[in-house]
């Protein structure tokens, strides 16, 4: 199969999965018990006069196949609904919030990632040594903490009994310039140690399980023959091709760090996408709720792709099967 | 005939457990983490013998409010004046009764699609479902979970259901793959030959083959499930009424146990979280390395 056709498979895949998304939250939101209107009605912050206004809004007066067409051109637009508490656009709500979470979530992904690779990396060559058996205990410790609990544990330590950081937020407010960075970092120190701890443990795991597979590889064995270095045979033969299945799964478990920063915005009081998402279900506010979880499954569908996209560009066997 | 081969293959397969067995033993970390689940489930199953329900009520609770550990009160005692221990032994009995159930209604519908798509391979109803396993595999867990559980409501059957709902894509597609090996076997060709019907093909030899992959991956997914019901409790969307470790964390975080400095109460139900779900992967990855072929080669 040639470049061109495994690009567009997977673009075309990917297409589906939003077309999936689409219709799953369409459809998720309809066989509720009782109709949308209904659910929002029972949440009693709505006059009559708001109820037929909704009703026409969400097109459901329209026969099914319609809504659904309503539904998809409302939202391939760009138009999420608005929000129950306060009215205001759902798009512009979640637009808001982009910032933080993306701040949190990349830099706990870099981190993680880097530091369970060169764990994993050093673990998996060095097999049964004294680091690889007690950092893999610390891995499968760190994978079974659950992330709101360590982050509730860190805040106690560190902001409770020593004080050295604040209790949560974004920024103290007031400041200017660099003040402020240095401010808005105090306050992204603790969620962002316990989204890179919470992590950490599974990319390691794989990178050095990985390590040990490819150290058995024929190619590493005819390198080891002709007299390669051991550095040089772990540097050019093992760890890149270690490597890859490491890097699809930085990318495929982007949906777990994204259900974790959830949790840890909660607990911090980081004001992105996950700290609205946990506001929204305490007032049952739906249309919010509703376009978090499109928007979250886009960014998966998004990562995957594009895993699977530098994937095929940086291992070639993939793209001939 | 067939009662003269079903107890042949018992016999096999005893064999092969006792077998298992001895293997499973020389595991340290997987005997530890067995000795510790044994310990834990005893306490489940003991919980309403050792707790009595005075002592969760939070209007009969007569101890001290916010009191930190004391000889009568040795992980102290809640914002109702109620003893963390007695929370914590009634919350194994539901941490766990949700883990066990959940991950098995998880790996009951990964089974039963892996299975029928493997066995099916390369056919529509294959298609269909290995769409539909990926589709499940990509959709954020979380985000599902979170519209699942606002729209159904937080009962305890529900966040069983939820989890299972969102964790089954895992094993299906590790199912599906063994059983399109299985498939190919000859034997599984003898017995079609024989006249065998897709059922008995499924049920005598598919499934048989299937099992031990999709056993360690049982144990590694009630880890995982205990895990999710915590999360879903954080966020308050685990059942109000039923008092799991996630529901101690969540009840001792809204209360400000942080700033409070209330940490007997705060991380016990923690602990207790990750000791079993670290026993539960022990365990699991013990189990796997006997069960997997592709592990047992390697040692």
């Amino acid at each position: 199969m040639g470049a061109r056709r495994y690009v567009v498979k997977k673009v075309t895949h990917a297409l589906a999965t939003v077309l999936f998304i689409l219709s799953f939250n369409f459809l998720l939101f309809r066989i509720m018990p009782g109709d949308p209107v209904g659910i929002l009605v029972r949440s009693d912050r709505l006059t009559p006069a708001q109820v037929d206004e909704l009703r026409t809004d969400l097109g459901l007066n329209l026969p099914l196949p319609r809504q659904y067409l309503h539904y998809v051109g409302q939202t391939v637009t760009g138009s999420l609904g608005e929000s129950l508490r306060n009215s205001r656009p759902v798009s512009t709500m979640i637009f808001e919030r982009l910032g933080p979470t993306a701040l949190l979530v990349g830099l706990g992904t870099i981190f993680a990632s880097l530091f369970g690779v060169l764990i994993g990396i050093k673990g998996g060559w060095n097999r049964g040594s004294r680091f690889d058996t007690s950092s893999q205990l610390g891995s499968l410790v760190l994978y079974a903490v659950p992330e709101g609990w360590l982050g509730m544990l860190l805040l106690l330590f560190f902001s409770g009994v020593l004080g050295w950081f604040p209790a949560g937020g974004f920024e103290t407010g007031g400041l200017t310039g660099m003040s402020r960075v240095v401010d808005v970092l105090d306050h992204l120190f603790l969620p962002l140690l316990t989204l890179t701890l919470g992590y950490v443990g599974q990319y390691s795991i794989v990178m050095r399980s990985s390590m040990i597979d490819t150290t058995h590889e024929e190619y590493v064995m005819s390198a080891r023959a002709k007299g390669v270095p051991e550095r040089m045979v772990r540097r050019n033969h093992v760890v890149p091709n270690a490597f890859l299945p490491t890097f699809t799964l930085i990318f495929l478990s982007f949906g777990f760090v994204l259900g974790g920063a959830v949790v840890i915005e909660t607990i911090f009081s980081w004001p992105g996408l996950g700290l609205l998402t946990y506001d929204s279900i305490g007032s049952l506010d739906y249309p919010v709720i509703q376009g978090v979880f499109l928007l979250g499954s886009l960014a998966v569908i998004v990562a995957n792709l594009f895993a699977d996209m530098t994937y095929g560009y940086l291992d070639p066997r993939i793209r001939e099967t | 005939m067939t009662s003269e081969g079903g107890r042949v293959a018992w016999i096999r397969r005893r064999r092969a457990l006792a077998g298992h067995w001895a293997t499973f033993r020389s595991s340290r970390r997987g005997m530890i983490g067995l000795a510790i689940l044994l310990v834990f489930i005893a306490i489940a199953i003991f919980s309403p013998v050792l707790v009595g329900p005075d002592q969760l009520d939070p209007s009969s609770a007569t101890g001290p409010v916010h009191a930190a550990p004391s000889w009568s009160y040795p992980l102290g005692t809640d914002n109702f004046g109620r003893s963390v221990l007695a929370l914590m032994i009634t919350g194994a009995r539901i941490s766990l009764l949700v883990g066990f159930t959940a991950a098995m209604g998880a790996i009951v519908i990964g089974a039963v699609v892996g299975t029928v798509s493997g066995y099916f391979g390369d056919t529509w109803i294959d298609h269909t479902l290995n769409a539909l396993t990926n589709w499940f595999l990509v959709i954020p867990w979380l985000a599902l979970a979170i519209a699942l559980s606002t729209i159904f409501g937080s009962t305890l059957f529900n966040v069983i259901i939820v989890i299972a709902v969102t964790s089954w894509a895992g094993p299906a597609r590790l199912v599906r793959a063994q059983a399109l090996s299985v498939k190919e076997r000859p034997y599984v060709e003898r017995a079609k030959a024989l006249g065998g019907s897709n059922w008995h093909i499924i049920t005598r030899h598919v499934l048989p083959n299937v099992f031990p992959v999709l056993f360690a991956n049982t144990v590694l997914m009630i880890a995982l499930a205990i895990l999710s019901e915590t999360t879903l409790a954080i966020l308050g969307l685990s059942d109000a009424t039923a008092i799991s470790w996630g529901r101690i964390i969540e009840s001792s975080f809204k209360a400000g146990a942080m700033t409070a400095g209330w940490w007997w109460w705060l991380i016990p139900p923690g602990l207790a979280i990750v000791t079993v779900t670290l026993s539960f992967t022990l365990v699991g990855f013990a189990l796997d390395e006997i069960l997997n072929p592709r592990l047992r080669q390697r040692r």
